[in-house]
């Protein structure tokens, strides 16, 4: 059987042109980009070639402006932890949206131990945040307010260039996560007013292990990790070269076929909606409208989402689930209880991230797969009066 | 995500379950519900001289929740009730080849799920 992949926001895929343009830098053979002699050159070069393109993908200023890390969690990281901590006369408080990524939230946690204050932006019933508390929330004292472009597991696109307005007339850094959201969707810095910006290598179809945060010229950050001079000295070590320079690739090619792709997607995406909102009492989360064009989210009342997984599996179509028995902690998905859903709605989560694998002809195997996993688990629960 | 490692035993149970659905007029019926993640699991029995002839279940819950209370009922079926008291969760667990470790409360209450059926069936018979 033909799997059916629809979990690209949890691993995608690496485009196969990457490889071959970054496979030269995969043996060591093209040197440190910190050494001088000939072998060094080439390395620097390459790097700097990735920068430009990352800036081109970001539409940055300056290619100063970017700095490579090993992913978006470090990326998050240093915006949060190096622009709060570099910067203490903005004050001691920082604010997220309620469903930003952990490697958001949880720094931000980290800092309270620091003396920090931190407040979370409620979200309406689709995700978008509240500007009006937004406006309440940010004050003088407000250091960081960290908002994502785009959330990969209820799609919900964010306002940011109203968010950026809020933000700047309080005299606060606006960081926005744009993991989910780039080569997607367009990202532009100058025009939505972004002063910090965090993107993955992978989530364009770059190998894992190399991600970028954007710093707007003129914003101080300070390192998180202390070491050497790389990156102008906010993020030291030697840099994973295989990983950045098919991250730059990435990028240029997810940019350059952009629009063409998210049309391509977005249909097959609408076709899935529309076979899953016919499954009795099934759901859209997230909005209908202002949705990453690769993302379909839903709900099934009466059912429990890792089982969800483990049978759609059997049909050969992967997808994921936010719901609490299939996390390590046992938490529900803390994005979908910020939209207003009851733990039990949160339970029968399915997620669906499409990708470059998926073509309009899967649609059909995958909406009788959902039938009948969601008509299979029906039969078994308790809460349902569905009885076979 | 879903990865949690699932032994083949509980995979077979999980896409088989054993005697899934509701007895209409059961002798003893027990319903709990999990603390640590807000699943619920309910089991019908049918006594017959102290023998459980007749055990079905229903479960909202993961994979894990669905295979324990499918061994459950294979377990109890059959067993005087003072012998089906007896069974534990680490006996569902073992039966099933194992569970991973933040799975070991699925099969907690696949075991309360069933001693509350025969609670629920001696308080009956107890007022008869
Ligand atoms: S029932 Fe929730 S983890 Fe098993």
């Amino acid at each position: 059987m033909d799997q059916i992949y629809l979990d690209n926001a949890a691993c995608t895929p690496v485009d196969l042109r990457v490889i071959a343009y970054a496979a030269p830098f995969s043996d060591g053979t093209i040197g440190n980009p910190s050494t001088l002699h000939s072998r060094g050159l080439g390395a620097r070069a390459a790097l700097e070639d990735a920068r430009e393109k990352i800036k081109a993908l970001l539409h940055a200023e300056d290619d100063k402006c970017i700095v490579f890390t090993s992913g978006a969690t470090e990326a998050n990281n240093l915006a949060i932890q190096g622009t709060a901590l570099r910067n203490p006369k903005l004050g001691n408080h920082l604010v997220a949206s309620a469903i930003e990524h952990i490697s958001v939230l949880n720094p931000m946690k980290g800092l309270q131990k620091q003396g920090y204050t931190f407040d979370l932006i409620p979200v309406d019933a689709y995700g978008m945040v509240d500007l009006e508390a937004l406006k309440k929330l940010v004050t003088k004292g407000t250091a960081v307010v960290s908002v994502m472009a785009a959330n990969s597991e209820i799609g919900t696109i964010e306002p940011i260039r109203e968010v950026s307005a809020i933000v700047h007339d309080a005299g606060a850094y606006l960081h926005v996560d744009a993991t989910a959201a780039a080569g997607h969707i367009p990202v532009d810095v100058q025009r939505d007013g972004i002063d910090l910006c965090s993107v993955s290598s992978n989530d364009l179809t770059g190998p894992q292990g190399a991600g970028a945060l954007y710093i707007k010229s003129g914003v101080k950050v300070q390192p998180v990790l202390v070491g050497g001079g790389q990156e102008r000295g906010l993020r030291p070590g030697t840099e994973n070269l295989f990983a950045i320079v098919g991250m730059g690739e990435a990028a240029r090619l997810t940019q350059l076929e952009m629009v063409q792709e998210a049309d391509r997607v977005r249909r097959i995406r609408d076709a899935l909606i529309t076979g899953m909102v016919s499954v009795k009492e099934s759901y859209l989360t997230g909005h209908p409208a202002l949705r990453l064009p690769n993302q379909a989210s839903f709900r099934f009342s009466y059912i429990e989402g890792e089982s969800i997984v483990l049978l759609m599996d059997q049909f050969g179509v992967q997808v994921s689930t936010g719901s609490a028995c299939s996390s390590l902690t046992l938490e529900p998905s803390h994005v979908l209880l910020a939209l207003g859903l009851k733990h039990e709605q949160v339970h029968g989560s399915m997620v669906l991230s499409l990708g470059k694998s998926n073509t309009p002809d899967q649609v059909p195997h995958v909406i009788s797969a959902v039938t009948e996993t969601v008509n299979r688990l029906r039969a078994l629960s308790p809460l349902s009066n569905d009885r076979r | 995500m879903a990865s949690v490692g699932y032994s083949k035993k509980v995979m077979e149970h999980f896409l088989n379950p054993r005697n899934v659905g509701v007895i209409e007029h059961p002798d003893g019926y027990g319903k709990v519900g999990n603390p640590v993640c807000g699943d619920v699991m309910e089991i019908f029995i049918s006594v017959k001289d102290d023998i459980i002839t007749d055990i079905k279940f229903r479960t909202f819950g993961c994979g894990s929740a669905i295979a324990t209370s499918s061994m459950v009922t294979e377990l109890a079926k059959g067993k005087n009730v003072d012998e089906a008291m007896r069974i534990t969760r680490g006996d569902v667990a073992n039966e099933l080849e194992g569970l991973p470790a933040q799975k070991m409360h699925c099969s907690n209450l696949a075991a309360d799920a069933l001693h509350e059926a025969i609670k629920d069936y001696r308080a009956r018979k107890a007022k008869k």
